[in-house]
């Protein structure tokens, strides 16, 4: 079970993260809360012409959530915001999918989470940084 | 030492479970104790059974009496009357009830309420939400680096309320001297015995406090069971609770006459199973030699405090009995949990409902270990296993 939860490319994410920090001039902005741990997610973006231009994450988390954050980062950057809502659905189908069920090659390497399928408790640290994202665009 | 640990193991069937491949290391008793198959059977005999309280026919008069017995057997295990006795369904229910009823009934604008910085979150919220509605001040006593509570006591002091055993830095609190103090300026002590009842031997005459909850399945008993025993010059003269069957003597259109207690405080048909199955968990604890149990449990808990720090573990607090709970600097307590649990390691990730000390101590979740009758040196060998791991696949 450890194996298939922190792979290869969640534990260099969580090492390394992307995006991590804050900008300057973000125009939306939102923190969100991991009822079960206390932890926090903050994401902010800068959105121009429709589209994610920057985006940086930052907060308190465990390795799935910080690789999460980084490797959600990364997805979304420069990406369409219907784009983005499409994602952010697709990925909180995705966790919650049978373990056996295939990874759909649209969420490219996010597809490295498959592990939390298997780890109902664990969900909310993967899509914690997707929900503080839509909560930041719907502002 | 653990001369009777393999006996006493025998008594649980899910340590039998193989988790992930591995035999189960169940460090987290203080979440929930493992059921003995003596609480499971009785659970599965009360499926006979009627409507305590109100039949006349043979089942329904066999449920009242294994109420009525359970009653006994509880109340026996704190030191009390069996009518000061209210079954509920957990701690959190009893200091619920206490707060609505002589809470409201005793708590007014300018009063003080004390509850400690240590409290779970059920043996604080209902203060905050009486203080709040009474105009009264809750007061947080402040928790030393060691994890000792001291309450400073005014004049307006109401209440206090306090955990009789911390469920993150395991320290006992000073229960019979607070109780002394507080009685002297008239103030009333009410005590969160949820961590305490499955370790420590509890009188609440010695301890001369006024309120004493704890919960079933802390306890070996089944979730969703509970007790509130209180003074019974108190629980006389608090209002009812929840409304509804079994707890009046008349009712007409507009109006109703309550029972005594404690049937005044258990409206509608009670948990049968589950008192059942928690009178059997308290026969199982009160028939194990306690001071055997105590003395393994602490060679145990000694033995988590060595490997925690072995392993370059914060402790929070210096903790005296039954958990540790710890941050391993660098690695998220989830983390940590996960992959221990891939290990066959039960441990608890968080904030144990008891955000505030966390806050005090710097971290906001931790990783926590604890023990019961059943645990061994080899379960915290397999935590250091696991916690290696945790270096292994994360550092």
């Amino acid at each position: 079970m450890t194996a298939e939860l922190y792979q290869a490319l969640v534990v260099e994410h969580d090492r390394h993260p992307r995006h991590r920090g804050t900008l300057a001039h973000p125009t939306h902005a939102a923190t969100v809360d991991n009822p079960l741990c206390g932890d926090v997610a903050t994401v902010q973006v800068v959105v121009a012409d429709d589209r994610v231009a920057e985006i940086a994450c930052d907060g308190r988390g465990c390795a799935l959530s910080r690789a999460a954050a980084s490797l959600m980062a990364e997805r979304v950057a420069g990406v369409s915001i219907a784009e983005i809502r499409a994602l952010a659905a697709a990925f909180e189908a995705f966790v919650t999918e049978p373990v056996d069920a295939p990874v759909p090659a649209a969420l490219g390497d996010l597809g490295a989470f498959a592990g939390v399928r298997a780890a109902r408790s664990r969900r909310t640290c993967a899509t914690l940084p997707f929900r503080a994202l839509l909560a930041a665009l719907a502002r | 030492m653990f001369a009777n640990l393999a006996a006493r193991r025998r008594a649980f069937p899910a340590l039998d479970t193989r988790v992930h491949g591995h035999r189960l290391a169940y460090l987290d008793a203080a979440a929930t104790g493992l059921q003995p198959r003596a609480v499971i059977d009785a659970v599965a005999g009360a499926a006979h059974l009627g409507n305590p309280g109100r039949g006349v026919h043979a089942l329904a008069e066999a449920a009242t009496q294994a109420i009525d017995d359970a009653r006994a057997t509880v109340a026996a295990l704190l030191g009390g009357r069996r009518d000061d006795l209210v079954f509920t369904s957990g701690t959190t229910a009893a200091i619920n009830l206490v707060a609505d009823t002589w809470g409201r009934a005793n708590v007014g604008p300018g009063d003080v309420v004390i509850a400690s910085e240590l409290e779970h979150h059920s043996n604080l919220l209902p203060w905050q939400r009486l203080c709040a509605e009474r105009g009264a001040h809750l007061e947080l006593a402040r928790v030393d680096d060691e994890g000792h509570v001291d309450v400073a006591l005014t004049d307006r002091v109401k209440l206090v309320a306090i955990a009789h055993v911390s469920n993150v830095v395991g320290t006992i609190a000073p229960v019979r001297a607070l109780c002394a103090r507080a009685h002297a300026i008239g103030a009333r002590v009410l005590v969160d015995g949820a961590q305490a009842v499955a370790h420590l031997a509890v009188d609440v005459g010695a301890l001369d406090c006024d309120f004493y909850a704890f919960s079933g399945h802390k306890l070996h008993g089944p979730t969703g069971t509970g007790v509130l025993w209180a003074r019974g010059e108190l629980l006389a003269a608090m209002p009812p609770w929840q409304l509804g069957g079994g707890m009046v003597t008349h009712v007409d259109t507009h109006g109703a006459r309550f029972r005594e207690p404690p049937a005044r405080f258990e409206a509608g048909t009670p948990n049968t199973a589950g008192i059942v199955g928690l009178a059997a968990a308290v026969r199982f604890v009160r028939d194990l030699d306690r001071a055997e149990v105590a003395a393994d449990e602490a060679a145990v808990h000694a033995a988590l405090v060595d490997t925690v720090r072995a392993a370059g573990g914060t402790i929070l607090g210096r903790p005296e009995l039954a958990v540790v709970a710890f941050d391993l600097p660098g690695f998220h307590p989830h983390d940590i949990a996960t992959i221990a649990d891939g290990e066959g390691v039960a441990l608890r990730s968080g904030h144990h409902c008891a955000e505030p000390i966390h806050r005090r101590f710097g971290v906001g979740a931790s990783t926590r270990a604890s023990v019961a009758c059943y645990s061994g040196l080899d379960d915290v060998a397999q935590l250091a296993r696991a916690l290696a791991k945790v270096r292994e696949v994360l550092g």
